[in-house]
């Protein structure tokens, strides 16, 4: 912190692009695969609950538990099972999409208006074709809602798989700013990486907004 | 008129009983829907009118009898498949949020695969015959539609795959009561067109009188009570239940109706300015029927009465003596208007007016007492006696 300047050293930023390229995509890999990965399996669990709402409960209770258990300790957990691998970071990861995703994919599928079941159903649609073509589209807006507030919160989870020893923007902040306390480019190295996750965890969140939009037109207009 | 495109619809012994219930939902229901014509279930709550009409489409499976449609088995096709050939509204519509009205018209079309050009056309077609202009509506949302727009809508995406047999379930149920008139009468003349095989569910019996060329009254349990015409059930209730259920004003609904231009038309004495007293008086003698002559002005519409008490003396006429105000009604006024029309007047006599307003007869109210005392036609095509025990069953 000498020469006058301040904590953030803009040479440093620029001398390792390269690094915080690689860093940035590792981040949003880790990320993509969990959302997706917790999508599907959601989606199957949301499908089950469907089929027989006895499983509600359960479901939302295991997905809740392991929502509920820091993501340290789960790390730790795992470990000793799938080492320090990507697997390790991913069941993590997924397992804390799950609890918002299942809520919301039940609670849209729920909040569709029984009369358009009824429509479908006297229409003539099988029930596939009621669920893909009636249900989904509708149920879409409180699902994208969900699926954003999972990607956010992965994105802020990504950061901690530093502390196994995975990439991604937590490298910045764990292994090159807290572990080198003594480092005069430790702040630099924080700073950035906190500040490339949030921007990030923006991105994601308006990206989503807009393709829910492009994908919605319908809820959007009103008149008459 | 064209043939109907309809297919008849058959009920035999027909019964629905839900597991865990002794009493059933419907019970052995037995009625015939000619093609072509509109059948009204009513009844009270709980009396299987909704049950009876989803089970045509197999919303709601039978336990017991058999649904034909144009005579086949409605179990001989998968459910899916009998669904997507019987058109099918529903009191909320029901229409998609996120489909534009012509995609949530083209729906049945589509599950059936057909191209995109006769897709296209045909929901233009549509959108057309229930009176939406198909450049303005297509490609908006249900949300920025009115309830009668909506409601209209449904009726096209019901028709869209031209199906013989509709089910309406209380269709203008959740429209306001003056719209709601409107949509029906749209309806009917829509009906008169298309000939479909309609099922129509309702609470409301005026709307049972209005809607239907039969009517099946249900009372709780699935019992059918009576099976008729509409004149007929007013005129012979078959039990104190129809007759309670219809209500104690049956007598007007029959006034409601019949129309002015089934009466016997009485021809009037009809007087013009300037004419003279004495040859009046000697066309009056003449008629057995009538104390009253018809001023009229140079156009034929009328002007007032002339009575006897005017026609003292010799002379022409003096147009200022006459009685103004002769109620007039049309041919198409309902017999409760012309009545309500002729009491309001000192001269109980209506007289009948083409559109332009020229005279075209007179009739009494004595003839619309005869018209309620006539025999009715009933649901076997016979004509009954008013009053006429067991008319039906």
């Amino acid at each position: 912190m000498s020469d006058g300047e301040g904590p953030i050293r803009i040479g440093w930023i620029v001398d390792r692009l390269d690094l915080l390229g690689e860093l940035l995509r590792d981040h949003v890999i880790l990320t993509v695969l969990a959302v997706v990965i917790g999508l599907i399996i959601s989606f199957g669990l949301a499908l089950a609950i469907r089929g027989s709402p006895r499983l509600y409960g359960p479901i939302i209770g295991v997905s809740g538990t392991l929502y509920a258990i820091p993501s340290i300790a789960l790390f730790s957990l795992l470990i000793p099972i799938t080492g320090v691998s990507i697997v390790t970071a991913e069941i993590a990861l997924v397992s804390y999409t799950l609890l918002i995703l299942i809520r919301n994919i039940v609670e849209g599928l729920n909040g569709v208006p029984p009369e358009a079941i009824e429509a479908a159903n006297g229409m003539g649609y099988t029930r596939t074709q009621r669920l893909l073509r009636v249900e989904l589209p509708l149920a879409l807006p409180v699902i994208v809602a969900g699926l954003r507030i999972a990607t956010v919160t992965t994105v802020g989870l990504v950061t901690v798989t530093a502390l196994i020893g995975l990439g991604g923007l937590g490298y910045l902040i764990v292994n090159l700013g807290i572990l080198r306390g003594s480092s005069p480019f430790a702040a630099t190295a924080i700073y950035t990486g906190v500040a490339l996750a949030v921007a990030l965890a923006v991105f994601a969140d308006l990206a989503l907004l807009a393709l829910q939009r492009a994908l919605t037109p319908w809820a959007r207009r009103r008149s008459a | 008129m064209q043939d109907a495109s309809g297919a008849v619809v058959a009920f035999e012994h027909v019964t629905k009983r839900y597991p865990g219930s002794d009493a059933p939902a419907v019970d052995n229901l037995t009625l015939t829907v000619p093609a072509g014509e509109i059948c009204v279930l009513v009844g009270p709550s709980g009396c299987g009118k909704t049950t009876s009409m989803k089970m045509v489409n197999r919303l709601i499976e039978p336990t017991g009898g058999r649904i034909t449609i144009g005579g086949e088995d409605i179990m001989s096709l998968p459910a899916v498949e009998l669904r997507r050939r019987i058109g099918y509204v529903i009191q909320q519509v029901g229409l998609f949020p996120h489909l534009t009205i012509g995609e949530n018209t083209a729906v049945v079309p589509k599950l059936l695969r057909w191209k995109a050009d006769r897709t296209r056309k045909r929901t233009d077609e549509l959108l057309d015959i229930v009176g939406l202009d198909p450049a303005r509506y297509r490609d908006r949302y249900p949300n920025e539609l009115s309830g009668g727009e909506r409601q209209r809508v449904g009726v096209a995406r019901a028709l869209a795959a031209d199906p013989p047999v509709m089910l309406m379930d209380e269709p203008f149920g959740a429209v306001d009561p003056i719209r709601r008139d409107g949509l029906q009468n749209e309806f009917l003349r829509l009906q008169s067109r298309v000939r479909k095989t309609i099922i129509f569910v309702t609470h409301d019996v005026d709307e049972a009188i209005k809607m239907g060329d039969r009517i099946a009254i249900l009372q709780r349990g699935g019992i059918l009570a009576q099976y008729d015409t509409p004149a007929a059930i007013l005129a012979n209730p078959a039990s104190e239940f129809v007759e309670r259920f219809v209500g104690a004003d049956r007598g007007l609904k029959r006034l409601s109706m019949g129309r002015v231009r089934d009466l016997d038309h009485i021809e009037p004495v009809i007087v013009r300015s300037g004419e003279d007293r004495a040859e009046i008086r000697k066309r009056l003698d003449r008629s057995d029927e009538l104390t009253f002559a018809l001023l009229v002005d140079d156009d034929n519409r009328p002007l007032g009465w002339i009575d006897q008490h005017d026609l003292r003396g010799d002379g022409p006429i003096d147009p200022g003596a006459a009685t103004p105000g002769a109620p007039t009604v049309e041919p198409e006024s309902t017999l409760r208007d012309a009545l309500s029309a002729m009491l309001g007047s000192s001269v109980q006599l209506g007289v009948v007016v083409d559109e332009r307003g020229r005279v075209a007869g007179l009739v009494s109210v004595d003839a619309i007492g005869e018209r309620l005392r006539a025999p009715v036609r009933g649901v076997d095509g016979e004509l009954h006696e008013v009053g006429e025990a067991d008319a039906t069953s």
